[in-house]
């Protein structure tokens, strides 16, 4: 786990000097495509941490995995975070380039539905007084939920949309040269590691706070 | 069948049931959720004139004209099969240019015109350096809009 961070600082590091500072400016948007830097890897990671949270549901309820549960519970509130900041990121770029923070656009409106089935899930687990009925409600809304994902991805290329299609995410080269391109990918690889630190750590936290009457987690506090 | 097959079965048929409805309900659904509609499409009546709507196409080479000391700006969408003229009067954003693609929502005016009250400029997936972007125009392979 510590190197999963060790990983992720680098190649975010590396990411945010080169892309931020050493990656020329686009011929268009000049200096303002950068925002694509976090904006892009927090959109992909919003994608991840779902298909991870309904796919440990799906587990869990499937196989019941007690681990599943609670690898579902410590993703929600990570991915729901990337989602707001590929919101948030997105809207501040989109007033000086489209003209408008905000527009009614499949993308953007899917995006927004998963932000809100990011939240359903968090406070469907917490809606029980039964906390193993709560798992398997937000476990199975999740996996419901997971229908999102691939419209999410698609809708640029499923109806008319102000937001433009894949750069990299995409069959066929990416439209992007490699001086500006190399930042990027780092960055989604860094974003991924940091998902897995912090996903690791908040599984720890989580089977502790779970487990907490039985045995060895009392004598692992004690000790 | 063991109760790890039945749950299996019964994730993966709602899980399906689900992806069918939503899927269903896109298709029934999918010009209501397109964001502009086309030249083409106005020509050919398949949008609501009566109504306010928007539309997108690419700002044609040498049609914007605009009136001194004005904010109205008059331009051409055309997705080169139709053309659709365009008035608007108010601040364009900084990607509005000949060539570039463009969303405008308003309405259709008695004389074909279409009146838009707001415009907005569509980027594309293509990112490039200004230098590349040069060396490109040079060789002609590639239209840059600036």
């Amino acid at each position: 786990m510590p190197w999963f961070f060790v990983v992720a600082a680098g190649m975010i590091g590396y990411g945010l000097v080169d892309g931020l500072v050493f990656a020329p400016p686009d011929y268009q948007q000049g200096d303002a495509f950068r925002i694509i830097y976090v904006h892009a890897p927090s959109a992909w990671l919003s994608l991840f941490s779902y298909s991870t949270m309904a796919f440990a549901g799906a587990v869990a309820l499937i196989w019941r995995i007690k681990v599943g549960y609670a690898v579902a519970a410590a993703a929600a509130p990570i991915g729901a975070s990337f989602t707001l900041a590929a919101l948030v990121t997105g809207s501040l770029w989109g007033r000086p380039m489209w003209g408008t923070y905000w527009a009614w656009d499949p993308r953007l409106t899917s995006e927004l539905i998963l932000l809100f089935l990011y939240f359903g899930v968090i406070s469907l687990r917490q809606a029980f007084e039964d906390p193993a009925r709560g798992d398997r409600a937000s476990a199975l809304l999740g996996i419901v939920g997971f229908v999102n994902v691939p419209i999410v991805h698609f809708s640029v290329y499923w109806w008319n949309s102000l937001h433009q299609g894949g750069t990299v995410m995409r069959l066929g080269k990416p439209e992007m040269p490699g001086s500006m391109l190399w930042p990027l990918l780092a960055m989604l690889c860094g974003f991924m590691f940091f998902f897995g630190a912090v996903l690791c750590m908040r599984v720890r936290g989580e089977i502790l706070l779970r487990e907490r009457q039985a045995t060895w987690v009392r004598e692992a506090v004690q000790a | 069948m063991t109760p790890r097959r039945k749950r299996l079965l019964v994730v993966l048929g709602i899980f399906g049931g689900v992806s069918a409805a939503v899927a269903l309900a896109v298709v029934a659904g999918r010009q209501n959720i397109s964001f502009y509609y086309v030249p083409s499409q106005v020509a050919l009546g398949k949008a609501p004139i009566d109504k306010q709507f928007r539309i997108g196409g690419l700002v044609m080479q040498g049609s914007v004209r605009r009136k001194p000391g004005d904010l109205t700006v008059h331009f051409v969408l055309t997705d080169y099969a139709h053309q659709v003229p365009v008035k608007y009067t108010g601040v364009l954003p900084d990607l509005f240019r000949e060539g570039q693609g463009i969303i405008a929502h308003g309405q259709m005016g008695p004389n074909g015109v279409f009146v838009a009250d707001q415009v907005l400029a569509k980027h594309d997936s293509k990112y490039m350096p200004p230098a590349m972007a040069a060396a490109l125009k040079k060789n002609a392979r590639f239209k840059p809009t600036t």
